[in-house]
């Protein structure tokens, strides 16, 4: 068994590598730190060599959570070698981090990748000399194409020679480096990597080393010999490092690389900014953006789909299933189990998969051509003034998929308080397990204006998201130190490959839900609703029944009294689209969401249905949202607190929009 | 002068930055520091953050961060 970590910067393309050699679906985005979590995956067809994607990084000293925890892998962990994947049309930048990774002296090859775009750029790169400059062995890729696989797999299975890298960073600084390598190694800790290494990166003000010296109780010495040398000599220290690398690299690069002087007309990159962070245009554009994927996703293309697997699942299948189970004398409860229960419950979420597979599919396509980034930049002063950063965007606009993975996202942000910000917000974001609710209810009751009515909802989930961030900024959180520091990579179209196997990942999870929690939960359902203490008896006198006239009266002022409501809600806590199948199961309603329709127009009038709407997308997400925001907060405060703030929100804005509709109506 | 007194489409040399170390270890990282040659490139539509052009590619950042480095022409 071999362990190889993946590093390199943002956008280098990190991802398309990893995918390349493990055949894993793994996500590939032009976000910088897409990888936000640590992703292993096995070298395709051998098993014995294990690829450990990290988020990208800049620098080996972390500042933010998905830096830490790169950093810290790499530091902690003891690899076998690292593959560091380098752009080589940004060879400066990229080259910077593959220096401290060189320093840390692990047996390290690199896969000089975007050889295609270095070449359009009109750069020549002598792979010989770099190779022999910097001590290591290089594989030239294009990881898009899948271009140098196996030149890269073939250097794994070979030895990688450690190297012996080293650069001089003046009289100075090394015998201030030689000073606290003595330090550590009359110390009694014990390190795995060089000791040039770590006096480095302490210098450089590297917090994972710097942890580790005080835990070994070494800190105070240490720094107190690189203050004595920066006081006298009149430096500092992390400042001269970085200089001296750069100074370092640019004189490697003058030897090693040819530039072809290639037209600079405007690139293509350039065009297009050009327009979507143009003064006037630039935030118009995002939001006709986003009206366009919600229109796309219910109107042209998710509905009509939708009301396809329904006729399928609500007729022909229920139909088939029923006659099987006439067929071989099955009892009447059973029928009822299998038809009202399993069919109705579990087909009434799944055919809301081709508009959840539509929405992933655009939401994926937005953020891998690296739009998304510009999103940030255009509205990072707005967001700013919200105690937010503009890379908060991008965890709420991915939330509008799933806000698991937007809560995750947050940890691309720098400064704790506007991450903490940015998670807790992401709730209100209408993730696509709401759609079933709303595309039910607004399809009964404003069938003329659904797109508007269901964007309306949306735009509401932003506002209160809006509104939390300003009130954590006026009472939690009133001095910040928020920084913004984005890089903005060149546009590339998406590879439409990639797209389709992530949808189809995110869609397989959705899939999945309805046939556990939600299947599971359909059961459950069907049961409480023909059972009581008295054994099966009509639903109005069920176990559900009981239940829901227990907790209704919380909901009357809502104009949503009845139990049916009130039970769907506490179902749906486990999942949102739970809230349907509850529907499905307790009305009976032969099993197509059609039928339902039919019901929820005795039971709702419009103005309640969408107080109903608006209390589905404010209230607590789900368990899983639940669990998310405990493991990201790691805090059970913050966890309570989002659960106590949804819940009275939505509460608090049905009854306003309830009693207030109510004086008009 | 600061790089925030900048227009958009100047190119100029950056001389020093003053802001805490964290920050300043970042920028620097990135590939801004002292001698480096930077180009303004555009504004965010209300005028903040920047987004500038450094060693072919672009970055962006605040005003606020653009106040604290000092540039020469
Ligand atoms: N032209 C070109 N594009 C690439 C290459 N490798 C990756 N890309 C694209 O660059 C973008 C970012 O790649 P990704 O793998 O997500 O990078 P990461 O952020 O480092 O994980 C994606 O759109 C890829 O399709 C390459 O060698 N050449």
């Amino acid at each position: 068994m071999s362990t190889f970590a993946l590093a390199g910067n943002p956008n280098s393309g990190k991802t398309s590598l990893f995918n390349l050699l493990t055949g894993s679906r793994q996500r590939v985005g032009n976000w910088p730190g897409v990888t936000v979590e640590k992703v292993i995956g096995q070298l395709k067809g051998d098993m014995k060599y294990t690829i450990v994607d990290l988020p990208g990084l800049y620098s080996l000293a972390p500042i933010s959570i998905d830096e830490q925890i790169a950093s810290r892998y790499m530091i902690e962990e003891k690899l076998d070698g690292i593959i560091n994947i380098v752009d080589a049309s940004n060879l400066e930048r990229n080259l910077y981090f593959t220096i401290q990774l060189l320093e840390y002296g692990k047996p390290l090859f690199m896969a000089l990748n975007m050889m295609d775009v270095a070449k359009e750029k009109g750069l020549h790169i002598d792979l010989k000399q770099l190779e022999e400059r910097l001590g290591v062995k290089i594989s030239s890729t294009v990881a898009r194409k899948g271009i140098g696989k196996e030149d890269i797999i073939h250097k794994l299975k070979n030895e990688i020679p450690s190297n012996a890298f080293r650069i001089n960073y003046g009289e100075a600084m090394e015998s201030l480096i030689t000073e606290l390598e003595e330090i550590l190694e009359q110390s009694s800790m014990k390190v795995h990597y060089s000791s040039r290494w770590f006096a480095i990166q302490f210098l450089e003000g590297n917090l994972v080393i710097e942890e580790a010296a005080k835990q070994s109780g070494i800190y105070e010495a240490l720094n107190k010999v690189k203050e004595r040398v920066e006081k006298d000599q009149q430096l500092n220290a992390s400042q001269v490092i970085q200089n001296i690398r750069y100074q370092w690299i640019s004189s490697l690069l003058k030897e090693v690389v040819q530039r072809e002087q290639i037209e600079t007309a405007q690139t293509l990159t350039d065009k297009i900014d050009r327009i979507v962070t143009n003064k006037w245009l630039g935030i118009p554009i995002f939001l006709a953006v986003m009206y366009f994927i919600f229109q796309i996703t219910f109107t042209w293309i998710g509905n009509p789909l939708l009301d396809l697997v329904d006729g399928f699942i609500g007729g022909t299948l229920s139909g088939w299933v029923e006659a099987g189970l006439i067929v071989i004398n099955s009892p009447d409860w059973m029928i009822s189990l299998a038809v009202d229960g399993i069919v109705g419950g579990v087909g009434g979420v799944l055919v809301f998969v081709p508009n959840i597979l539509v929405l992933f599919l655009l939401l994926s396509f937005l953020e891998d051509t690296g739009y998304m980034t510009r999103v940030a930049f255009i509205m990072d002063k707005f967001m700013s003034k919200m105690g937010l950063n503009g890379k908060s965007i991008i965890p709420m606009v991915i939330g509008f998929g799933c806000n698991i993975p937007g809560i995750m996202g947050s940890r691309t942000i720098e400064d704790p308080n506007e991450r903490l910000t940015t998670i807790l917000m992401n709730p209100f974001m209408s993730c696509s397990a709401r759609m079933p609710v709303y595309a039910l209810f607004a399809g009964v009751f404003f069938a003329n204006n659904q797109g508007l009515i269901v964007f309306s909802l949306y735009f509401l989930g932003i506002v209160m998201a809006i509104l939390l961030a300003f009130i954590l900024k006026l009472t939690k959180f009133k001095q910040s130190e928020s920084v913004f520091i984005m890089e903005l990579p060149e546009y590339r179209l998406p590879v439409f490959k990639n797209l389709l196997l992530h949808t189809w990942d995110k869609g397989k999870g959705f899939i999945r839900k309805a046939g556990t929690i939600i299947f599971s939960m359909a059961v459950l359902i069907w049961f409480l609703s023909n059972f009581s203490f008295q054994g099966m008896v009509d639903i109005n006198h069920s176990f559900l029944a009981a239940l829901g006239s227990f907790i209704a009266p919380i909901f009357k002022p809502l104009g949503f009294g009845d139990w049916q409501a009130s039970v769907a809600l506490l179902t749906g806590f486990l999942a949102k689209e739970v809230v349907v199948s509850t529907m499905m199961v307790i009305y009976g309603t032969g099993e197509s969401v059609t039928g339902l329709s039919q019901m929820i127009q005795g039971s709702f009038s419009a103005l309640s249905a969408y107080a109903y709407m608006v209390f589905v997308l404010l209230y607590v997400p789900c368990l899983a949202t639940v669990a998310a925001i405990k493991k990201e907060t790691a805090s059970w405060k913050w966890t309570f607190f989002s659960i106590g703030y949804s819940i009275g929100i939505a509460w608090l804005m049905a009854f306003i929009i309830y009693q207030v509709g109510k004086l008009f109506i | 002068m600061t790089l925030a007194e900048c227009k958009v489409g100047e190119k100029v040399k950056i001389e020093s930055l003053h802001m805490n170390h964290n920050q300043q270890r970042r920028f620097m990282e990135m590939g801004i520091l002292p001698g480096t040659e930077i180009e303004i490139v555009r504004m965010a539509p209300l005028k903040d953050p920047i987004s500038v052009r450094v060693r072919g590619f672009q970055i962006s950042f605040r005003k606020k961060e653009a106040e604290q480095i000092t540039i020469s022409h």
